[in-house]
Parts: C-alpha cells; sequence; structure tokens
C-alpha cells in the first residue's frame, strides 16, 4: 500500500496539472520552437513555408524600420520605466502617511488604470488634439504654445510619456501593500538610534520593499518592451516612424505585409532580448533587493 | 527565481487611519504638505476623467468649440443613446461579444487554473519542480513571442473571426493565476481533508466539496483578474476577429477612431469609453477588499 502511495500521487499530481501541460506544450513551447523554424523561412500563410537559412537575419540587421523600432522601444523605456517607478513608489510613500482620506486618495489615484487601454488611448488623444485639445489649451493659459503632439514626429514619443503617469496608479498599489508590510518596530528602532527620515528610508524601508521594486521593474520594462497598444489606436507607429515600437513593427510585417517568417525572426529575438533583460536584472538585484531570512 | 518570489505567508494589511486614538493627532508639517501635493495630484489624476465624461455630454459642435468648456452647455444625454442606436456603431454587438469572451475566459481560468494549483499544493510527485519552474517562467513569456506560430495553428484550424482563439486556451490555464491560486491552497492545512478522506471522497471531489468552497475570495481575485484582463485585451482580439459583427469593445473602438467619420466623434467615443469602463469599476467596487488581498497574497511582496 506504502509503495503505491507515491505513485498514487504521481498518477493524480499529473491528472491535474494536465489542463496547464497541455496549454504549455501547445501554446507556449511548440509557440516558441515553431517561432524559431519560421524565422528560418519565407512564409505568407497562403503558399507553404520556403527555408531559406539565415536570410531574414541578415535582411533585418539592414532594415532600418527594425533598427528604428528598436531604438522607439529602448527610449520609452529609458524613460518611462524609471519614471513611473519613483512616481509609483512616491505616491504610495505619501499615501501611506497618517494624513485623512486615504482611502480617497488610493481610489482617485487607481482610478485611471481601471480604464483600457484602448479608451485611455481615445481619451489623451483627444487632449492631445493640436487644435481643440485642452492639454494645448492649458498651456496657452501660461502663454506656452503647445506643439502638435501626435502629429508631431519631435513630440509624439512625449505625448506618450506623459500620459504613462497617468497610469502609475497600478503600481502604486502594489507598493503600498509592500510599504503596510513594513514593520512598524523596524522603524521605531532607526529612529531611536538616530536615523533621519532619510536615513531609515534607505536603512530599513528600501531594503524590506526591495523585492517589491524588483518584481515592478522587471514587470515594467517586459510591458514596455511590448507596447502596443498606443501605437495602434493612437499613431500607426508615425509620424515619420517616431512611435513604431518594437511590437508593432513585428504585427505590422506579419499581419499587414504577411511576411510571417520575418516576423517571427523578430518576434524570437524579442524573447531573447527579454530573457536577457530579465536574468541581467536579476543578477544585478543581489546588490539591491534584501530578502528576509536570506535567498534559498 | 521561483524561489525568490515566493513568499508563502499572506500579509495582513492594516489601516493606521483605522486604528483608534489615532484621529485626535495633530498632523506635522510634513504629513500637511504631504496632504496638500496629494490634493494637488489627485486633481490632475482625475482631471481626464472629468474632462472623458465632459466630452461624452458634449453635443458635435459644442465639442469642437475653443476655447472647450469644461460643464456642458446643453447636456447632450442623447449621445448615450445614438450609441446604441447608431447602425454603424453597433454598440451593442460589441459589448454582446465583450460579455461572451471575457465570461467565458473568466469561467475557463477559474476552472482550469484552479484544477492546476490543486495538483501542484496537494502532491508530491517525481518532476513538480521541474513542472512548477516551467509553469513560473511561462508568467514572463511575452505574447507577441508566441502570437504568430499561434496565429498559423488557428487559422489551419479554420478558427478564423470566431471568439474559439481567444476562450479555448484560457481552458488551460494561466500561469499566473495558477501561481496566485496555488499559493492560497498551500495555506489551506492539510487536516481539512482528512475527514473527507476518510469519508471515501475520490480526489476530485475533495477538490471540488473542499479546496473550492474554502476559496472564495482567491477564486473571485482570479475570476476579476481575468475579466478585466480579456475585457481591455486589444491584441489578441485584433488578430482574430476580422468582421465587425465579431468584434469586442476595445478592437470597435479602435476602429471608430479611424475611416468612416471624417472627424473622430470624440464625444460617442467618449460615451463608449465610459460604457467600457464602468463594469471594470462596478467589479472594483463591490470586491475591492478581495482584490487587495490577493494582489498581496500572490507574494509579490
Amino acid at each position: 500500500m506504502k509503495l503505491s502511495e507515491s505513485k498514487r500521487e504521481n498518477f493524480y499530481f499529473y491528472l491535474f496539472i494536465l489542463p496547464w501541460l497541455i496549454g504549455f506544450l501547445v501554446f507556449a513551447l511548440y509557440p516558441i520552437l515553431a517561432s524559431l523554424y519560421y524565422s528560418f523561412t519565407d512564409y505568407d500563410i497562403i503558399s507553404s513555408p520556403r527555408f531559406i537559412g539565415l536570410d531574414n537575419f541578415r535582411e533585418l540587421f539592414q532594415d532600418e524600420l527594425f533598427y528604428k523600432s528598436i531604438l522607439v522601444t529602448l527610449k520609452y523605456t529609458f524613460i518611462s520605466v524609471p519614471l513611473g517607478l519613483f512616481l509609483s513608489l512616491i505616491f504610495a510613500m505619501l499615501i501611506n502617511m497618517k494624513i485623512p482620506a486615504r482611502g480617497f486618495f488610493r481610489t482617485a489615484m487607481y482610478f485611471p488604470s481601471m480604464v483600457s487601454g484602448v479608451s485611455m488611448s481615445l481619451l489623451w488623444f483627444w487632449i492631445f488634439n493640436p487644435e481643440a485639445g485642452i492639454f494645448n489649451y492649458i498651456l496657452s493659459l501660461f502663454g506656452v504654445k503647445g506643439p502638435a503632439w501626435f502629429l508631431d514626429e519631435k513630440f509624439a514619443m512625449w505625448g506618450l510619456i506623459i500620459m504613462t503617469f497617468w497610469g502609475v496608479g497600478a503600481g502604486m498599489i502594489i507598493f503600498l501593500a509592500g510599504l503596510q508590510g513594513v514593520p512598524a518596530s523596524l522603524l521605531e528602532a532607526a529612529k531611536l538610534d538616530g536615523a533621519g527620515k532619510w536615513r531609515s528610508f534607505w536603512s530599513v524601508t528600501f531594503p524590506m520593499i526591495s523585492p517589491v521594486f524588483l518584481f515592478q521593474l522587471i514587470m515594467a520594462v517586459i510591458e514596455s518592451f511590448q507596447v502596443f497598444t498606443q501605437a495602434y489606436v493612437m499613431t500607426q507607429g508615425g509620424p515619420n516612424y517616431s512611435t513604431r515600437f518594437y511590437v508593432f513593427n513585428v504585427y505590422v510585417s506579419a499581419f499587414k505585409d504577411f511576411r510571417l517568417g520575418y516576423a517571427a525572426a523578430m518576434a524570437w529575438l524579442l524573447l531573447v532580448a527579454i530573457l536577457i533583460v530579465t536574468v541581467i536584472i536579476m543578477k544585478s538585484s543581489n546588490r539591491f533587493v534584501y530578502y528576509e531570512g536570506g535567498r534559498d | 527565481m521561483s524561489d525568490t518570489v515566493i513568499d508563502k505567508t499572506p500579509n495582513i494589511i492594516i489601516d493606521p487611519t483605522k486604528v483608534k486614538g489615532d484621529r485626535k493627532r495633530r498632523m506635522t508639517v510634513g504629513e500637511i504638505v504631504a496632504f496638500v501635493l496629494l490634493i494637488l495630484l489627485t486633481c490632475t489624476m482625475l482631471f481626464p476623467v472629468i474632462f472623458m465624461i465632459s466630452t461624452a455630454l458634449k453635443t458635435s459642435k459644442e465639442m469642437l468649440q475653443f476655447p472647450p468648456t469644461i460643464i456642458p452647455e446643453t447636456f447632450a444625454w442623447d449621445n448615450f443613446k445614438t450609441l446604441f442606436t447608431n447602425d454603424e456603431i453597433k454598440f451593442g454587438i460589441l459589448y454582446k461579444n465583450s460579455i461572451i469572451v471575457a465570461g467565458l475566459s473568466v469561467v475557463g481560468t477559474v476552472f482550469s487554473s484552479a484544477l492546476v494549483a490543486y495538483g501542484f499544493s496537494r502532491y508530491r510527485a517525481k518532476g513538480k519542480k521541474i513542472m512548477f519552474m516551467l509553469m513560473i517562467s511561462t508568467m514572463m513569456l511575452p505574447y507577441p513571442a508566441v502570437m504568430i506560430p499561434q496565429f498559423i495553428l488557428f487559422s489551419n484550424l479554420g478558427w478564423m473571426n470566431t471568439f474559439l482563439p481567444l476562450i479555448v486556451p484560457t481552458f488551460l490555464g494561466s500561469a499566473y493565476q495558477i501561481f496566485l491560486l496555488r499559493q492560497f491552497f498551500m495555506s489551506l492545512p492539510n487536516e481539512l481533508y482528512d475527514s473527507g478522506k476518510i469519508d471515501g471522497c475520490s480526489e476530485f471531489r475533495l477538490f471540488w466539496k473542499i479546496a473550492l468552497p474554502l476559496s472564495g475570495p482567491a477564486l473571485a481575485t482570479v475570476a476579476i483578474f481575468t475579466f478585466i484582463w480579456t475585457w481591455n485585451d486589444l491584441l489578441g482580439p485584433v488578430l482574430y476577429l476580422s468582421s465587425q459583427e465579431k468584434f469586442t469593445l476595445p478592437v470597435g473602438l479602435a476602429a471608430m477612431m479611424s475611416s468612416k467619420f471624417r472627424i473622430a466623434p470624440y464625444n460617442l467615443l467618449m460615451c463608449a469609453s465610459i460604457m467600457t469602463t464602468l463594469p471594470v469599476v462596478a467589479i472594483f467596487a463591490s470586491a475591492q477588499k478581495h482584490f487587495t488581498e490577493g494582489i498581496v497574497l500572490t507574494g509579490i511582496k
């Protein structure tokens, strides 16, 4: 009986996880491998894929649009991710202070995060309208003549970056949960030891929430590598490719130009890029992330 | 990496404003500054929302007026009616489609993720650690990296312009939700199952009759996450849905922006955005407590 017990557990384990296992094989593992295969082919979905070796990659490395899409995505990532993390942490710290109406502030700040990406894009496209938009009207009250935002290649990206400010509530909520998990006793002890606000933040609060910070950093980077909605709804990648985000570029190659092999090559490079960046962040995190009870 | 993100102890959040005896304390200068700052920030955050509502209630003429008005001169409540009755927009159909897709995705994800999470939490098995690592690693798998082969697969199956590519995969679990539910099931004591075992319950019955009924808040969290995610998703529906009769709300809204109208009907678009956002807000309002618990439960801390 005892011998069959472990077999029985094995059987039920795999029976229960079967749905995920099928999903993993069909919708994750197979696409990853197939994507790699398609990246070596010329495929327009109508005729069957034709093996062309490394031609797609050779072409990619001479494709200006490919480089442009990388630059656009990196620019957005390098500005919006640090800014977003910084603001959501600051907001969380403000709300975590002993002030009235905290519940209201929390809800109000989080509210914009409930608006879908598409609705948000429509709304901000309207706010940033060069002629009738309210943003330029408000600027004009201060004597500033606003730019044409999404119709001007120099400002389209900045319009999108200003928009990310509106979504910091989601990150704020998670930081807030982290901050509330910082034991008050530790902060009191730091105070008794004569630590000021600044010192106790860097010596107590930040180390305690650093795992949250790491999680948010990785998720934010991965997310900003995959921006699609704004480009699809608002700018179509323009003007003059100034918002041609990487994933939007993949989408156009695959589903507008029907160059699925070429797009698969790009998609695969995205996977590799995300993997590398995640590993780099995880490795470098040893320096700033503190785990209670050490790490395994 | 799996070992670093996971924290098995759920946190209890204590809201300091709820602690008695705190009320009459005078605010420090820093707290007053924070309070004023927060008021300003909140106004900035809510201003676009107010502008959204204001635009939704303007006539097409007033909408283009410059400088823009904040409170509409005439309230055009008819915009909402137009939205549902206009044959070009077909908002009712969009709404119905979104409810079908999001509804079935919620059912599929909750059921399958709970099943898998139960398996991961209850049994010791060979290869479990590897399976778990694989499951965790798919949490970060970017959809664009797998969308092309999936698209080819579904188009070979003849599933184009149907909801199947959006719904069927949800019945095979979602890594993030599995992880969340596993964390929850791990916190249930083993003794709970003993009485069921003595009664000769099958393994599935233990799951169905004991684990699930005790997991209301966690299941609600999964349902909410899934609903909002599918309700707002654009890329998936854009790939698979090609006729307007099949569009979900995000695709339909994006389509309204282009082609058919010479000037985008922002007042109608804002009505549509409000109608799209309302269910999400309603769900949040009714389940906010579960939701916050759920976020903490995932062990993000």
